[in-house]
């Protein structure tokens, strides 16, 4: 029983462990799992049809700005030279650094901004003033790299590095370490927010370089290059693998200048230390020949991004020395304006040659006294004794005669009151006072008194230096006003403006500058030079500008402006040149750096043995005293 | 005889899959290591092809129920093998996963520990009576899967030691799983996420983190998800070619021949060429879950299973990575990576299954 028992005990065991090892238990299960196979792959292949097939575009895009790289290749400027062919400004090579915002981190700042001498507050306000523009153009953080922070940048090129940073070659401007003619050339530098938004600067972008003041600025267009561009394969690491466009870039144009470096450099050393304006202009064309203000500035601090407390230093000198006072001083003339006065007298019959005044050292018009600057007067005075002497109280009587109205329209006929229209940008026009424009200035009548004042270049009169240059030039060469311009031009000059007047007028007036300088008491005895008939005029302004008196900023007693323009040779002038010397006192202490500068244009000119431009000399009847005459 | 037999019943769609796969992925490992100091890794790969064909081969010439017999040995083995690691191991990139060998190769054990867990598994589970598992049970297997775990864990490995999971999980469900067992295990899984939290690396975090949001750290840890996406992205509909993907050839895309190697080939080959080879491997699942099915017993069953299950979730996890589905865990793509470890691992695994198949008319 036991035995059979325990038989079908074990059989039933056996029973059970077959049942149990049947393997299609497990089928429900194994068909479930066969479903949640199916889902696992719907699942993933729903995954790569989101990428694949429902936006390919926008990650293609996105694979593409990973690995193309384009990196700029900056257009070097055009060279800036002199009339001779002189180099004024040059571009040297260096290094910028570009900074890739698609590859920022925000914690590498800090480093970058220390390995590289940068401010991090105003490196992060640089990268945020390029915010609307696309992530991946790159932004140039500084240039001019010097051999240890190049290191640095290299040093960083590993996975964990600076993959951000990328080094470009740049062509920086080089200018004149002296200041030499800076006025004229101006400067470059980056284009700021606030002139993005003006009309002029409308085609620029952010981070251009551009010309921002004098012939840079006036001729950007020709001296600018059109960067090219450098579209390069790279890896994660940022390494180029592969170049795959390549734009050249188009450098900029040349240009020539009708500046003479040797003219310039005799100007620039009369003016050092001085304050004040040189112009030379040659009248039988126009072209300038030497430009000089002072106080100047160095371009080179502007090449490329000038450090803020350099600026403020500019800006709150009150010598102001951005300021181009060749074409941006707006001055009183004072007696240099006499010529002017000479002639409308002549060619308005008010006047002629036989007409005297009796000079006691003063005069009273209208209740008012006004008086000679001889204190014991010059006792009888003619028109070329008037101009010598340079005569106040002749001139008050001639002013008087010929009217406010008469003055004025000479005043504008010679080139005052406008601007003279040369290529450089925000140049002055002056004042030529008349009851019509102090009505529509002041709302206010003219007082006769003001007449008086006006015809010895006081009172509200004021002109440019250039503005002198080319009205005594023109009038030296008869009534021909040929527009002063700083670039050469191919070809015959720009048809001048002539003046309707009698030549004899014109002549009687030039000989009366002809004995400013070469006649005893003549005011410009300094200006003399021999073998040269060298005409000229001194100038003393008793009052600064009209606008400094309105803004009130005088500090200190203003010393009288000293003013000289002279030309030659008298007979056919081939070159005019006005100084203004702020503070100088008196006019006579113009007269040398004028002198210098006439006498380094004579001086070149007899050691090339030729004429320094092709000549248009132009003889109006000029007739000097044979004791005058140049020597041989 | 034996031979015939064997030649006659072979899983040959298995084994012919199995290569096509494994073809592709040596075009793939090519094509994305060129010109790199990885460009010889896709002939080491037909070597390791080779030598997993003759695992293969070796597995199936003996009874899977001998293998089982001998699995406890396997076990203890592989329980001091990855000791041996972490004691001496060489280090590679901040861990100690490899065992080195004569000739430069290297030992991964912990890839082959996954046919020994599903071995010593499907014994245990097979000798089981009754239809649902004990509380008992589940402690015991637990430990079973938790002791290698740990190990490969303190390497550190966390995606294959999370790979060992899913063979504890498949046998636990396919064993029949009590209700309140399955709520308690539930629960444990939840309570242990937060503890687990607190035993991770940091990078480890760093990448459960991006995962959910991959721009939170576009240059880290998020780099990789979101080049990986870029790439397959950009592969579009026809790919961009082989050896033409800026992503993979540029080397945006980190591994492009190891773990994220599908999404190399998903730029190069395209959405088309992405359900080719999905299917292959879907194909391929199938194959060894009929396995399964034609398994003489429920050891055979369980051990074809296992092998599912593990495949399953190396392609939920590693494919789901690349498109950016599933966090970055390390976790290789069968067949296709790069590496002799996975791919003999994989052979061998593979080899179980069809052993199961191939002893189907025995009994």
């Amino acid at each position: 029983m036991s035995e059979d028992l325990s038989e079908l005990e074990q059989q039933n065991a056996s029973f059970k462990r077959a049942l149990r090892d049947d393997p299609k238990v497990a089928a429900g299960r194994i068909a479930l799992f066969q479903y949640a196979s199916v889902a696992v792959f719907l699942f993933l292949i729903s995954g790569f049809w989101q990428l694949q097939v429902r936006n390919p575009e926008f990650y293609s895009e996105r694979a593409e700005r990973n690995s193309i790289k384009a990196l700029p290749v900056l257009a070097p400027r055009g060279k800036i030279l002199d009339r001779d062919g002189r180099v004024i400004v040059d571009n040297h090579s260096s290094f910028s650094l570009i900074l890739s915002r698609e590859h920022l981190k925000a914690e590498h700042l800090p480093i970058i901004a220390a390995g590289l001498n940068l401010d991090q507050g105003e490196l992060e306000r640089r990268l945020y003033r390029f915010r609307s523009r696309p992530r991946y153009e790159p932004v140039i953080i500084k240039e001019e790299l010097t051999p240890a922070e190049i290191a640095f940048v290299e040093a960083h090129r590993d996975p964990d590095g600076l993959a951000e940073l990328e080094l470009v070659h740049a062509h920086r401007r080089l200018y004149p370490q002296n200041s030499l003619a800076a006025h004229v050339i101006g400067y470059v530098g980056e284009v700021s927010e606030a002139e993005l938004n003006s009309q002029e600067f409308i085609k620029y972008e952010p981070g251009d370089v551009i010309g921002k003041a004098g012939i840079e600025r006036q001729y950007d267009e020709h001296l600018r290059g059109i960067d090219g561009q450098r579209q390069v394969l790279v890896d994660n690491l940022g390494r180029e693998r592969r170049l795959i466009g390549f734009k050249e870039a188009v450098p900029g144009k040349n240009l020539q200048l009708t500046i003479d470096l040797d003219l310039q450099v005799v100007a620039e050393l009369a003016m050092e230390g001085r304050k004040g304006a040189v112009v030379a202009l040659d009248p039988r064309n126009g072209e300038v020949l030497a430009m000089v203000s002072r106080p100047a500035f160095d371009p080179n601090k502007f090449a490329t991004r000038i450090r803020s407390e350099d600026w403020k230093e500019l800006v709150s000198n009150p010598d102001n020395p951005l300021l181009n006072r060749a074409i941006q001083a707006q001055l009183a003339p004072g007696s240099i304006f006499k010529p002017v006065v000479a002639l409308a007298g002549l060619e308005t019959g008010a006047i002629d040659e036989n007409f005297r005044v009796h000079c006691p050292g003063g005069a009273t018009f209208y209740g008012r006294y006004f008086k000679c600057w001889v204190k014991q007067g010059h006792g009888v005075v003619d028109l070329h004794k008037g101009l010598v002497q340079s005569c106040d109280v002749f001139f008050y009587n001639v002013g008087s005669r010929v009217g406010i109205e008469d003055i004025a329209r000479y005043a504008e006929m010679v080139g005052f009151g406008r601007k003279t229209g040369i290529d450089l940008p925000h140049e002055a026009e002056g004042v030529v006072p008349s009851p019509e424009w102090k009505m529509r200035m002041f709302r206010q009548k003219w007082y006769a008194g003001e007449t008086i004042s006006v015809a010895i270049g006081q009172g509200a009169l004021t002109v440019t230096p250039l503005q002198v240059a080319y009205a005594i030039g023109g009038l030296a060469m008869g009534g021909v006003w040929y527009r002063p311009h700083l670039v050469k031009r191919p070809g015959p000059p720009e048809p001048p403006r002539v003046g309707k007047l009698n030549p004899e007028n014109a002549a009687k007036v030039v000989y009366g500058l002809y004995g400013v300088v070469n006649e005893p008491g003549g005011t410009g005895a300094r200006a003399r030079l021999p073998g040269i008939s060298v005409c000229g005029k001194t100038g003393t302004s008793q009052l600064a500008s009209n606008q400094v008196l309105k803004s009130g900023k005088l500090g200190q007693p203003m010393k009288d402006n000293a003013w000289f323009v002279g030309f030659a040779p008298c007979e056919s002038p081939e070159i005019v040149v006005v100084a203004l010397y702020e503070g100088g006192e008196h006019g006579y202490l113009a007269a040398p750096i004028v002198r210098d500068v006439i006498k380094a244009y004579f001086d070149k000119k007899a050691r090339l043995g030729r004429a320094l431009v092709a000549s248009n000399t132009r003889q109006f009847g000029l007739h000097l005293p044979a004791a005058a005459a140049p020597q041989p | 005889m034996v031979h015939s037999r064997y030649l006659r019943d072979l899983d040959w769609p298995l084994l012919l899959i199995a290569l096509v796969i494994s073809a592709m992925g040596v075009l793939q490992i090519y094509s994305a290591t060129l010109g790199t100091a990885w460009a010889t890794a896709w002939w080491r790969q037909c070597l390791y092809i080779a030598a997993g064909l003759a695992l293969f081969g070796l597995v199936i010439s003996v009874d899977y129920h001998t293998l089982l017999t001998q699995a406890p040995v396997y076990y203890r083995l592989s329980i001091l093998g990855l000791a041996a690691v972490l004691l001496l191991g060489k280090e590679v990139s901040g861990g100690k996963r490899w065992i080195p060998l004569v000739a430069g190769f290297h030992f991964q054990v912990s890839e082959f520990v996954k046919a020994v867990l599903i071995l010593q598994i499907a014994r245990y589970l097979a000798d089981l009576k009754g239809d649902h598992l004990q509380a008992r049970d589940l402690v015991k297997l637990g430990a079973m899967t938790a002791l290698p775990a740990a190990l490969v864990m303190k390497q550190p490995d966390l995606g294959t030691a999370l790979s060992y999971l899913p063979i504890l999980g498949m046998g636990i469900f396919l064993a029949g799983l009590r209700w309140r067992h399955a709520v308690a295990l539930a629960l444990i899984a939840a309570l242990a996420l937060p503890v687990g939290w607190h035993f991770m690396k940091d990078y480890q975090r760093m990448r459960l983190v991006t995962f959910l949001d991959p721009s939170r750290d576009p240059r880290g840890a998020g780099y990789q998800v979101i080049q990986s996406q870029i790439a397959v992205g950009a592969g579009g509909m026809w790919g961009k070619g082989v050896t033409r993907g800026s992503q993979t050839q540029l080397r945006f895309l980190p591994v492009p021949h190891t773990d994220f190697i599908f999404s190399a080939f998903a730029e190069e080959h395209g959405f088309v060429g992405v359900v080719v080879v999905l299917g292959l491997y879907f194909l391929l699942l199938m194959q060894v879950v009929q396995d399964a099915q034609m398994a003489p017993d429920r050891a055979g069953m369980y051990v074809a299973m296992g092998v599912a299950g593990l495949l399953l979730f190396h392609l939920l996890v590693n494919v789901g990575m690349v498109v950016g589905r599933m966090p970055v865990t390390g976790i290789s793509l069968p067949l296709m990576s790069y590496g002799g470890s996975s791919i003999l691992s994989w052979y061998l695994m593979l080899g179980l299954a069809s052993n199961v198949r191939l002893r189907r008319f025995t009994n």
